[in-house]
């Protein structure tokens, strides 16, 4: 499966990642042969496999409600900008 | 040409419980202060794993039963991509195409009667951190993050805002009987998010879809699914196209604002969360959750207007808080065969739960219990106190937690009966008022109420009114 360029930027919006004019057809050339290689696994028949979300064989791994101990505030505010108690980060609109 | 509106909503409410969904921290964020309820879990940190919160999933199983959806006896988690502040491990885990609960229904009571609203389905996520935005910056609070979220969606059959009010409004009652969630929008525990189209009346296909968000009160999202329909109305009437867009609810000037453009749409990738294994129910297991349910809001509607013989309104407003209903059943009980019930719904609705509202008390915490209630009924229905009197009494109960017996000795209030002492009262305000008294014996009946007034205020509201009605009859005659 070949990845064009213009699909190669929208993943690069979702990622909010600026990609260069160079780089966005480098990236292409270098996804595509990465899903190329993926495709090797249609081959095997998988026909008799039901679909699993999950590799191991686990389920209703749950815990109990209750509350315990938090990081101290001093710890989470190493964060490389805050104002007052909170986090910081360039002004984003939804 | 009529138009008719197709609306469908998306309500997002909180659960109620110790800890966070997937980590320990506790999910008491409102109060507390800013990053303080946060740990590598909720704040994403690589490698973090997170582990779910039994009692949400069972909350969440709750409240696909209580909507009488089914429940897959299989589902699992899926995370849902994008870049975002408010939620730092650039995915928040979700439901995607296996949900805990699907296809179910709720009722809502409208003028017309009874609609039934189809429920698509009910998943479990975790709530997002909170933004502020601050000049250049966006501020983060990472306390609400990872804090437990359902998410209900309806199919697309609610029709009016008067409908989708509706809809909330019940939706909370449920909430709220469940004891899974409060419901409170203004709080930002309940959030919704409405879809409409417009499409001419008898058409079947559907036209262009606006969302409509940031509506923070149940009378907010009346008012902009009103406002929104008009707004489409007119275009269309205009001969203009409906854009696909995402409005807002602008609170101060009562109007949807435009957002943003769907073009682009949301890309959000889901895949399984390989980090949480899925969760298998048993037959067994949804029993036993079932069996958990307390009477539910409609049934207790219905059972109240059977059980008692109220009016429909009255049962309605009993039976949208269950604190409500028990204390009402209670003091019924307690009165029965001595008290109407409907009596009971009208002092309890009328009385009692204005003075709860004037003093900000719930009706659960405050000292007039269901039993005293009951109490002050009887001593009415014995004729010892009227009920302008009762009302006072009522109130003092309220503020000062006294008895009904001992604010009516203490104070004097006990109802006169005495034939003979009211005669002389009334004697005496029959001499005091001769033009009144020569209107009645000319046929003027508003006379004897003039007379009547006269007499309850001398009492100060004492006196038993027919007996003294009857007195003034007796000897204006002569």
């Amino acid at each position: 499966m070949k990845l064009d360029r213009d699909q190669v930027l929208h993943i690069a919006e979702l990622a909010k990642l600026g990609l260069s004019a160079e780089e966005a057809d480098r990236f292409t050339v270098q996804l595509s042969a990465i899903l190329e290689y993926f495709e090797l696994l249609d081959q095997l028949d998988t026909g008799a496999i039901p679909p699993t979300a999950m590799a191991i064989d686990q389920h209703n791994v749950l815990r109990k409600d209750s509350a315990g101990a938090s990081l101290p505030v001093e710890t989470v505010l190493q964060a490389p900008r805050t104002i007052g108690q909170f986090i910081a980060v360039k002004a984003v609109l939804d | 040409m009529p138009y008719e509106a197709v609306i469908g909503m998306e309500v997002h409410a909180q659960l109620i419980t110790e800890s966070k969904m997937f980590c320990h921290c506790s999910s008491a964020y409102a109060s507390a202060p800013p990053n303080s309820h946060t740990c590598p879990v909720c704040l994403g940190m690589p490698g973090m794993l997170p582990l779910a919160n039994r009692r949400a999933v069972e909350a969440t199983v709750m409240m696909g039963l209580a909507l009488h959806c089914a429940i897959p006896l299989f589902s699992k988690f899926d995370r849902k991509n994008y870049m975002y502040p408010d939620l730092p491990k650039g995915y928040q885990i979700s439901q995607y195409d296996m949900p805990f609960a699907r296809n179910g229904s709720i009722t809502v009571p409208l003028e017309q009667g009874i609609k039934t609203i189809r429920i698509r389905r009910v998943h479990l996520e975790e709530d997002t951190a909170k933004l502020t935005h601050q000049g250049g910056y966006t501020l983060i609070d990472f306390n609400r993050s990872g804090v437990p979220l359902i998410e209900i969606v309806t199919e697309s059959d609610i029709r009016t805002a008067e409908e989708a009010w509706r809809y909330l409004v019940a939706l909370r009652s449920i909430l709220r009987y469940l004891g899974i969630g409060s419901g409170n929008m203004e709080e930002g525990a309940m959030r919704c998010e409405v879809n409409i189209s417009l499409r001419p009346v008898g058409r079947e296909e559907l036209g262009t879809k606006v969302e409509v968000k940031n509506m923070n009160s149940f009378r907010a999202v009346r008012q902009a699914i009103a406002y929104e329909i008009e707004r489409q109305t007119r275009l269309l009437e205009q001969g203009e196209r409906v854009e696909q867009v995402t409005m807002g609810w602008d609170e101060a000037n009562h109007r949807t604002v435009f957002q943003r453009s769907k073009e682009g749409a949301e890309d959000y990738r889901y895949f399984p969360e390989p980090d949480l294994p899925p969760i298998i129910w048993t037959e067994a297991d949804i029993d036993a959750i079932r069996a958990r349910l307390p009477e539910l809001p409609d049934a207790k509607l219905k059972r109240l207007i059977e059980q008692y013989a109220l009016k429909a309104d009255d049962a309605y407003l009993l039976a949208d808080e269950r604190a409500t209903a028990d204390y009402f059943e209670v003091a019924a009980q307690a009165c029965a065969g001595v008290v109407e019930a409907q009596t009971v719904a009208n002092w309890l609705l009328s009385e009692l739960l204005r003075l709860m509202r004037e003093s900000g008390q719930e009706l659960s915490a405050n000292p007039v219990t269901a039993g005293c209630l009951a109490e002050l009924l009887k001593i009415v229905s014995r004729g010892e106190i009227n009920a302008t009197v009762a009302k006072e009494v009522l109130a003092e109960m309220v503020s000062s937690g006294k008895s009904a017996p001992e604010i009516i000795q203490t104070r004097g209030l006990k109802q006169i009966s005495d034939a003979d002492q009211l005669r002389q009262m009334v004697e005496q305000v029959i001499a005091a008022n001769g033009q009144a008294a020569q209107q009645y014996r000319d046929g003027k009946d508003q006379a004897l109420r003039f007379l009547i007034g006269q007499v309850m205020r001398q009492t100060r509201g004492q006196a038993n009114v027919s007996i003294v009605e009857s007195l003034l009859r007796e000897l204006l005659a002569r």
